[in-house]
């Protein structure tokens, strides 16, 4: 900290950090970072925030802009935009890229800045460049309990990348991620949005081998199939039969006659 | 009334809110009606005024399914009267690790959700709802904006709901994975557009909430009790379950069982028959250990202290732990209570917004001590810094994400010492894998931005 203080006044960094080098650690460059490294080593950073945008000199993809500004007419407000309209850019660009940041932001009328400020704090936003296919892989309690680890270091190996990280062609990214909801199918990925489970040793390098293929991954596993756990029937209760709410017998169907 | 079944008897489900879970269709407004659905609505905007309705919800003494479990009916109230805007917020963020039930409701019974949420809004006086929904629920999130739709055509939303003249809206908005979001306060920054950090209480969201509105947030279980409350009385609502926690649970069990999966029951049953009747006991070989009765921010309970217990709100807080989002997560004997405490731990430092010290330095600390233990680098005084760093944790954070670790964590260090001290001794662990997670690491390249450290993201 002390060297750091010294220093204040000459620039914002001090001389011993290599700026460059912790930029390039994480993956950054000067450019996408937006920092001037002669400046920051020289003087004061000297850039204003960048401004809202004007509406007028900011050009929009249509698609892009009819979605925020439909998300826009929702709320009371119109800064609770600001993820559905980085939900739109991420459908737009693959990932929340400054370009249409400062787009979603000129929409907005906010800063881009501020919607960066939004972007990093949620998990699902890529502030960088990340593969075509989202495979999020759960490895919380339960799913750890049967086999997540394994299942996790399965799919990247098949997609040859490390967790967290995309794949050279650019068509996978595949990390671990938090309970997703669905410890009831541990282990258990969600991949492109869509949640799969339980899968067995094996069914990680298939999906993945599927998804490479373009074709229907796990159509076996998905959950949108699944049943309650505890059956169609369970649970019929002399008090619960007796509630309006709760008529069992469901009307037979129409049946279909060959009358139009 | 305590539960009537016996010791000898099974345990089964009894359905209120799960009842015609799997009928085909049952997302489809028509299949809903059909079923009886709405008519609790009707009932409530045609035959009832907002006060019986506050007053019923109060006597059902339904309690919150979300957490804390407040009176659902008492939190209503403490909403001011009068003509303002003021808000109905969903809470559907279900993130707590272990907790699914809420995205089995959503999906299957859509409208059971929304006609309870128009029903609560009379009951508060809400004319603007919102339902976050976490950004992982596509499917979900998907049925209920087609459910909404259909619910705006049929008339039970909108500008005149029933012919009555009332107005009430619903946005399904969508968060984008932040666990710390389903704290009711964050949640309502997220919704305005911010990055999730929770507020300072008091102000209380029901006088100043979302835009500065009274605001009353309530979970999807919750609200999706309420059409069954308005149909068949509060009096009806509270012969099942026990007398502080009446009614069904929606349960979610996982982990080492051989049924994992949503079961509801009546409050009150032993927790031996959730775990080993409807469950199906043990997946593998070995005997069970020990379990978290309400979600991982819940002390762990053994086996033979908690087995036999009644799975309620009260029987669980007398054992020293919560129902909290009544999710059960069962370990087995081969589970390393060390590797356990450390997965705890990596959750919430991931999911620390870092506004406050204890919880952002805390739970960083305690992952890297518990990394130590499972490494076998670690030292006897890392124990006793583990176990002081928890209770510096405890009380003094601005929302509970904190404690929600230090309670766990402590428990399982005060009841299985032994297996801390052995990792200590015979330097590290060999139970469950302990593989690298690809989250939350120091050195993982997913970290985000270079100059914006505490992201919760
Ligand atoms: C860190 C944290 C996370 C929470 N996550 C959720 C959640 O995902 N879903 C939920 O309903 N309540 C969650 N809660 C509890 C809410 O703050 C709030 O108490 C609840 O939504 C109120 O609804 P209820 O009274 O119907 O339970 C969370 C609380 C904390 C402190
Ligand atoms: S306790 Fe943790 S999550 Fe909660 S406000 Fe403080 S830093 Fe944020
Ligand atoms: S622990 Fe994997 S989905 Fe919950």
């Amino acid at each position: 900290m002390s060297a750091a203080s010294d220093k204040a006044g000459e620039g914002m960094f001090p001389q011993e950090v290599d700026l460059e080098r912790v930029l390039d650690e994480r993956g950054f460059t000067p450019e996408i970072a937006e920092i001037d490294l002669d400046q920051a080593k020289t003087g004061s950073v000297g850039r204003e925030p960048a401004p809202v945008p004007e509406p007028g000199e900011v050009e929009v993809p249509e698609k892009l802009r009819r979605e925020i500004e439909r998300a826009m007419a929702k709320y009371p407000e119109v800064k609770s935009a600001s993820i559905p309209a980085l939900w739109a850019v991420q459908r737009e660009y693959g990932w929340c890229s400054p370009e249409g940041i400062h787009q979603a932001a000129a929409v907005l009328g906010v800063t881009p800045g501020y919607l960066q400020s939004v972007a990093t704090f949620y998990d699902l936003f890529h502030t960088e460049p990340t593969g075509e296919h989202q495979v999020l892989v759960c490895t919380n309690i339960s799913c750890w309990l049967r086999g997540a680890d394994e299942m996790l270091q399965e799919m990247c190996e098949q997609a040859g990348t490390a967790p967290g990280e995309t794949s050279e062609d650019g068509k996978l990214f595949v990390r671990g991620f938090e309970c997703l909801g669905a410890c009831d199918l541990a282990p258990m990925a969600s991949i492109d949005g869509e949640y799969f489970g339980p899968l067995e040793p094996g069914e990680g390098a298939e999906a993945i081998a599927q998804l490479c293929a373009g074709e229907k991954v796990l159509p076996k596993r998905r959950l949108e199939d699944r049943g309650a756990a505890g059956g169609k029937r369970a649970g019929a209760d002399r008090r619960t039969s007796s509630h309006p709410m709760n008529k069992t017998k469901a009307k037979p169907r129409a049946k279909k006659t060959g009358k139009a | 009334m305590p539960p009537t079944k016996t010791k000898t008897e099974k345990t089964t489900e009894t359905r209120i809110l799960f009842r015609n879970i799997d009928e085909p269709g049952l997302s489809k407004i028509s299949t809903y009606k059909r079923l009886g659905g709405y008519k609790s609505l009707v009932k409530a905007y045609t035959e009832m005024t907002p006060e019986d309705l506050l007053a019923e919800l109060e006597a059902s003494d339904l309690r919150g399914r979300g957490g804390a479990g407040f009176s659902m009916g008492k939190k209503a109230s403490f909403l001011p009267r009068g003509d303002m805007d003021k808000y109905l917020c969903c809470n559907a963020d279900e993130s707590e690790p272990g907790t699914f039930k809420d995205r089995e409701l959503m999906q299957k019974n859509p409208h059971q959700l929304i006609e309870g949420m128009v029903i609560a809004a009379r009951a508060a006086g809400a004319n603007r709802c919102f339902i976050y929904i976490r950004g992982e629920y596509v499917l979900q999130a998907d049925t209920l904006d087609r459910a909404v739709a259909e619910a705006y055509e049929a008339g039970y939303l909108g500008e005149d709901v029933c012919g009555t003249g009332e107005q009430v809206e619903l946005v399904v908005h969508r968060g984008a994975g932040a666990y710390i979001c389903g704290e009711e306060t964050a949640l309502l920054d997220s919704l305005e557009g911010k990055r999730g950090n929770p507020r300072l209480k008091p102000p209380f969201p029901a006088v100043e909430g979302l835009y500065g509105g009274p605001t009353l947030i309530n979970n999807v279980e919750t609200l999706s009790n309420l059409p069954h409350i308005v149909a068949s009385g509060a009096e009806w609502f509270r012969s099942f379950g026990t007398e502080q926690s009446p009614g069904t649970k929606v349960v979610s069990v996982s982990g080492d069982v051989a049924k994992p999966g949503n079961y509801e029951i009546e409050l009150g049953v032993p927790v031996r028959g959730i775990i080993d009747d409807l469950a199906g006991g043990a997946s593998g070989k070995a005997k069970l250990k020990c379990f978290f009765p309400g979600g991982s921010s819940s002390p762990v309970l053994t086996v033979e202290e908690g087995m036999d217990l009644p799975y309620s709100f009260e029987a669980m807080a007398d054992a020293g732990s919560m129902l909290g989002s009544g999710s059960i997560i069962v370990c087995d004997e081969e589970t390393s209570v060390v590797e356990l405490a450390l997965r705890v731990a990596r959750f919430y430092h991931h999911e620390s917004c870092g506004k406050c010290t204890p919880c952002r330095e805390g739970t960083n600390w305690t992952v890297k001590m518990l990394e130590r233990l499972s490494h076998g680098e670690a030292t006897p005084i890392d124990l006793e810094t583990i176990v002081s760093v928890q209770g510096n944790i405890t009380g003094n954070c601005l929302c509970v994400l904190g404690d929600s670790m230090a309670a766990p964590v402590s428990a399982l260090v005060a009841k299985y010492r032994p297996e801390f001290d052995q990792a200590i001794s015979m330097g590290g662990v060999n139970g469950h894998a302990t593989a690298g997670n690809g989250h939350g690491g120091d050195a993982l390249p997913d970290v985000a931005w270079p100059l914006g450290a505490g992201s919760a993201g």
